[in-house]
């Protein structure tokens, strides 16, 4: 316990909402000042880079829908992640089990004899399985000969890449693209709805939300959630209760890289309409996933907020990249302070700080 | 034999950065710090490198630059991670994202230029290489220093009782990994493939930490382990006539999956190795 001034410092192990909300905006806060001292010596000044930001995504009536449309696929896969982190699963996988997602529905919207009507469930249920299968592999591993998953899901995002390019490039080349490394265009019955006149392909946004609350209500109130939840905070507790890893993590690593997969139906089915080059499948969705989740802070419906603020970034890269001819790379740049000003805050979040009455004793005493 | 020469020499001149890199990891992880930023210190390594380089005509002062900078890097995992007890391996993943983007950022103007002193690709650095496993395995396992770094990543509240500084001891081990990482991706840059192109790494920084574990922390295997892996990288690169090169550059990744999970389910011999309290944040008076 610690007295500064009129406050008195305590843990708090299980920090409360409101609590979470004004340690995760102080950390937003410092990593906006941090990335600004980055523009700064990228020759911009930060208080244009911030104006620019801000013109371009709050004040613009056309940027929201962009920011929705940024937030599908990180929606999808933050949400997923959680389930990953709160077993203490470290799937870093996401990139690739979006592009596996990609492949899949690629593969049914050209090359299955499905009837039109059933062309775009197919596609989601291939891409929910192959994402889901891209994450069982490192899942398996760990499980069977102890391979830690950081590194396995992560060589397998390298792995997904070069196979989209093997396919884009050779056997999946379209026949109309020449020189082109695009697949064919898919039929317009593959094409997800959008609405209106934007971009938002609103199946793809309706699977994320309604995934977010299909995670918190597995976390809270199953069986299988329980299991989850013990496993990630005392594995050894687990192993007592007779919980097998087996079986969440294997569950966490399927329907986290099912989400993920997921994502990568709607960019294709939504957006592009085409398999192309990884890089714009998936500009680093996967890895801003895992701030999404951390952002969360393990709870799936906080995805939700969390996943809006980063298409706000992602948007924010778009702008800058337009307006200030900044290469889109400056979202790594946010994402990655945004993800360590967030870790660091750690102590603070276990924190309960509590005014007292009648601070007149010394500013400082003793912490234990 | 003259097949094997070439592919030996080629693995040689790959693996350098390898395990530059790996030897930093060793030496962080054995204090008891992961460190998953290795890719981005290792772009802002090969970047700053390039950029001295190109300015002043001296290679080696890039790699100095490289090494600062690696290390100032890591120092900023270190403090997340070891005085703010936050997650290791987010600290470390969100390290790298910065390391990428800034490296990406500040280098765009110079992409693709090549550079005008480059060093030989076989040169002192490969030398020095070897020789720092070496001073390495014999600091780790023969000196003093050694067994003190060794007790923090094993027992750090027995290494505090005995007054040790845990703090400390980590901040050294994972701003020397931060070093070595910066040289490693400087090397690339000055010497491999003496010019910048964003994102010119591809993952080598993963493979150094699969290195690592793979070596079970341990600094002369991890030679062998790098010339393994810089000799899958020549051979993925020779079969290119045979097989479509898209699926030649998978095979370095997947091999390196598939020999992390050999060394891995090999639990008698190398697994026991790692250190005891990787990963887990010290708290004074826990325990």
């Amino acid at each position: 316990m610690r007295r500064i001034g009129p406050f008195l410092v305590t843990p708090n192990p299980s920090p409360s909402w409101g609590w979470s909300t004004i340690v995760s905006l102080l950390a937003i806060a410092g990593a906006l000042v941090a990335a600004g001292g980055v523009f700064w010596a990228y020759g911009v000044a930060p208080l244009v880079a911030y104006r620019t930001m801000a013109e371009g995504t709050f004040l613009d009536p056309r940027a929201l829908p962009e920011v929705v449309r940024r937030a599908i696929p990180l929606l999808l896969v933050g949400s997923g992640l959680v389930l990953a982190f709160r077993a203490q699963f470290w799937n870093i996988g996401a990139e690739g089990q979006i592009l596996s997602g990609a492949v899949a529905a690629t593969g049914v919207a050209l090359f299955s004899p499905l009837p039109p009507a059933l062309l775009i469930p197919g596609m989601f249920v291939a891409g929910f399985a192959l994402g889901a299968l891209w994450a069982a592999v490192p899942a398996l591993l760990r499980l069977r000969w102890g391979a830690h998953e950081v590194l396995t899901t992560l060589l397998l995002n390298y792995v997904a890449a070069y196979g989209v390019e093997w396919l884009v490039h050779g056997p999946w080349k379209g026949s109309s693209m020449m020189g082109f490394a695009y697949t064919d265009l898919f039929p317009e019955a593959a094409w997800l709805p959008l609405l209106g006149t934007t971009r938002m392909h609103w199946p793809t946004l309706a699977l994320g939300l309604g995934w977010a609350i299909f995670g918190s209500v597995l976390l809270s109130r199953t069986v299988l959630g329980f299991e989850i939840r013990v496993q990630g905070e005392n594995p050894e507790a687990a192993r007592y209760a007779g919980i097998p890893a087996t079986r969440t993590v294997l569950a966490v690593a399927l329907l986290s890289g099912g989400a993920a997969g997921l994502a990568g139906v709607g960019e294709v089915a939504g957006i592009h309409h085409r398999l192309l080059s990884p890089g714009q499948i998936s500009m680093g969705y996967g890895y801003a996933g895992i701030l999404v989740a951390w952002l969360a802070r393990g709870n799936p419906l906080g995805a939700i907020p969390s996943a809006f603020l980063l298409g706000l970034v992602f948007t924010s890269g778009d702008v800058m990249q337009v307006a200030l001819q900044m290469p889109f790379r400056v979202t790594d740049v946010f994402n990655g302070l945004l993800l360590l000003f967030l870790v660091g805050s750690t102590p603070l979040l276990q924190m309960r700080i509590r005014r007292v009455s009648g601070a007149g004793g010394e500013a400082w005493t003793s912490s234990s | 034999m003259d097949v094997l020469l070439v592919t030996f020499l080629r693995a040689l001149a790959f693996g350098t950065p390898l395990l530059w890199a790996a030897l930093g990891e060793i030496v962080a992880e054995r204090s008891g710090v992961v460190n998953l930023g290795v890719e981005g210190m290792m772009l802002l390594g090969a970047f700053f490198a390039f950029a001295t380089a190109q300015l002043t005509g001296f290679p080696a002062l890039g790699l100095g630059v490289a090494a600062l900078v690696g290390g100032a890097a890591a120092l900023v995992h270190a403090v997340v991670c070891v005085r703010l007890r936050g997650n290791q391996y987010v600290s470390g993943l969100a390290l790298g994202m910065v390391g990428v983007g800034i490296a990406g950022l500040l280098g765009r103007g110079w992409e693709g230029t090549p550079l005008r002193t480059p060093l030989p690709e076989l040169s002192w650095l490969t030398l020095s290489g070897l020789v720092l496993s070496g001073v390495v395995w014999v600091f780790l396992y023969h000196s003093r220093w050694g067994i003190i770094l060794r007790s923090v990543g094993e027992s750090p509240a027995a290494a505090d009782a005995q007054g040790v500084q845990v703090f400390l001891v980590r901040y050294l081990a994972v701003g020397f990994g931060g070093l070595t990482a910066g040289i490693a991706g400087g090397f690339l840059s000055v010497a491999y493939r003496p010019s910048w192109t964003e994102g010119m790494t591809a993952g080598m920084g993963w493979i150094a930490i699969a290195i690592t574990v793979f070596s079970g922390w341990d600094p002369l295997r991890a030679v062998a382990g790098s010339l393994l892996f810089g000799a899958l990288f020549h051979l993925s690169f020779r079969l290119q006539g045979f097989v479509a090169p898209e699926l030649l550059k998978m095979a370095p990744y997947l091999g390196t999956i598939l020999v992390l999970t050999v060394a891995t389910a090999r639990r008698g011999a190398w697994w026991q190795e790692v250190p005891e309290a990787l990963g887990a944040p010290y708290v004074r008076g826990e325990r």
